[in-house]
């Protein structure tokens, strides 16, 4: 399989402490991986790595060129500060990531590009209401439908369905599949929660005592948190 | 009233100040500004009160003080929580440096309270040509950096995540601020500049749920209240900037007490 993104030897150190060690994974086209690990392991650091947001002690993160273009990676962060006040509709805070243009205003294309992204995740009914106003299952697809406005082919999401009812864990999660299949588009899913990453990934990429390993999901043993390396 | 030349200048100088600062307040309030504008109008007073000491023109020396508190507090405060107590630290410095200046300037408190409250019907023709040269440049900046100054502005987190060069937008917006402060208080006072720039912007945000909703109620509401403040100064006597003031603080609580029958 064509590999899309590929993480070389990298180490991670905040002053004395140290994050990674040298770790080596990659990520190929259309794969649906989880990233698992105990809380502060550094599982948002190793997104924040892969997206360029912070920069490596040492080691890289390769980005391959996609059908002679870059890589586009599409990131859903952990935490998002909108306040109760937060005046945009569903709609336009999606349309936020519409991207560079030197006018203001939305073309056409790009205003049924938002329309088309709205649809697929099951919004358009919901899209004048205000994000501050909506539930969390909606504000989740929001932000989903945010990252995928810019159509990207790794699907990062961070902690997506935490604080989230089982029901809507369940529903956000079957349409992200249901997305990320239908568009081949490789996804990354951060998590806490193995039977969700069980249930929609293929394979793992476990982080524990600063370091990386991989194997099937179905193999990932619940009690210890540790997977059967391949 | 528009057969005096006086009128004239009043209603093209407002009709700018209120289009610029009703633009820039949607970003100024999504930011959560408003305190920083408020100190700039004041820390440009202190500007203007050392350029009387130093001998400048009062633009140049509000210019070096806005511009130097914006990239102070930018510094100083990476994180938001740290932002109100280093904007309260800095203002209070070049503050009370103004007041120094104003002492040993041997200025009349009169020379103070003109920067701090203007005078919308006391501008020339090349106050207005000022004016309106400010409006364009700031228009067109906002102009080329909206899409990424809107994304950080109204989803921080989301820009970030996205690639948006958020601490570059951070920097040309205060300092758009800052000049628009400055060269908007030397010419209708520092009140006015803070009162269209955060609350037609705060009645808009109660209202509006669209990036042009948000626009257009704020530009709107700014540019009612400059006009229908003019007009009654014109009939009254009394100060426009009040009636502005009066006008605008109107239109926002009707706009809380339209949401709060409505939602």
């Amino acid at each position: 399989m064509n590999t899309i993104i590929s993480v070389r030897n990298l180490t991670m150190h905040f002053g004395d402490k140290d994050v990674f060690d040298g770790l080596n994974f990659s990520i190929a086209v259309g794969e649906k991986v989880s990233l698992i690990g105990h809380n502060g392991v550094g599982k948002s650091t190793l997104v924040k790595l892969m997206i360029g947001l912070l920069k490596p002690t040492s080691g890289s993160v390769v980005r391959h060129d996609l059908n002679g273009r870059m890589l586009k990676i599409g990131y859903v962060p952990q935490f998002r500060n909108i306040d109760a006040d937060a005046p945009l509709s569903i709609a336009s805070f999606v349309a936020l990531n519409i991207g560079k243009s030197w006018h203001p205003w939305l073309t056409r294309a790009e205003q049924k590009r938002v329309a088309a992204v709205l649809a697929e995740t099951n919004l358009t009914e919901l899209k004048d209401r205000p994000l501050a106003l909506a539930s969390g299952g909606e504000r989740q697809r929001a932000y989903l439908a945010q990252a995928l406005l810019a159509n990207p082919d790794l699907l990062i999401l961070d902690e997506a369905t935490a604080s989230m009812d089982v029901d809507a864990k369940q529903a956000i999660m079957a349409l992200v599949d249901q997305i990320v299949t239908t568009k081949k588009m490789a996804l990354l899913f951060v998590s806490h929660d193995l039977a969700l990453t069980k249930q929609y990934t293929d394979r793992y990429l476990l982080i524990a005592d600063q370091k990386i390993t991989t194997g099937t999901s179905q193999s990932i043993d619940p009690e210890t948190l540790k997977g059967v390396e391949v | 009233m528009f057969a005096f030349d006086f009128m004239r200048h009043a209603f093209v100088a407002s009709t700018f100040i209120a289009i610029t600062c009703g633009i820039i307040g949607v970003f100024v309030v999504a930011r959560e500004l408003s305190f920083l504008t408020h100190m700039l109008s004041e820390i440009g007073f202190a500007g203007a009160s050392f350029a009387a000491f130093a001998g400048l023109s009062p633009l140049v020396g509000m210019l070096a003080f806005t511009l130097t508190s914006s990239a102070l507090i930018s510094g100083l405060s990476v994180e938001k929580a740290r932002r109100e107590s280093t904007i309260s630290a800095v203002s209070s410095l070049f503050i009370g440096s103004g007041i120094l200046f104003l002492a040993l300037a041997n200025q009349s408190s009169s020379y103070a309270t003109q920067i701090l409250f203007g005078s919308i019907v006391g501008i020339s023709l090349n106050g207005v040509w000022q004016l309106v040269t400010l409006s364009l440049v700031v228009l067109a900046t906002i102009c080329l950096i909206f899409r990424p100054l809107l994304f950080d502005s109204f989803d921080a987190v989301g820009a970030t995540a996205n690639g948006v060069r958020t601490g570059l937008i951070s920097i040309i917006f205060l300092i758009l601020l800052a000049v628009s402060v400055s060269v908007g208080a030397q010419i209708v006072g520092s009140m006015l500049v803070f009162i269209l720039m955060t609350i037609p912007a705060s009645t808009a945000k109660t209202l509006g749920h669209s990036v042009r909703q948000l626009l257009l109620i704020s530009v709107g509401t700014a540019l009612l209240g400059v006009w229908l403040g003019l007009w009654l100064a014109y009939t009254t006597n009394w100060p426009a900037t009040f009636f502005i003031a009066v006008i605008e603080v109107a239109f926002y609580l009707g706009a809380l007490l339209y949401q709060k029958l409505t939602v």
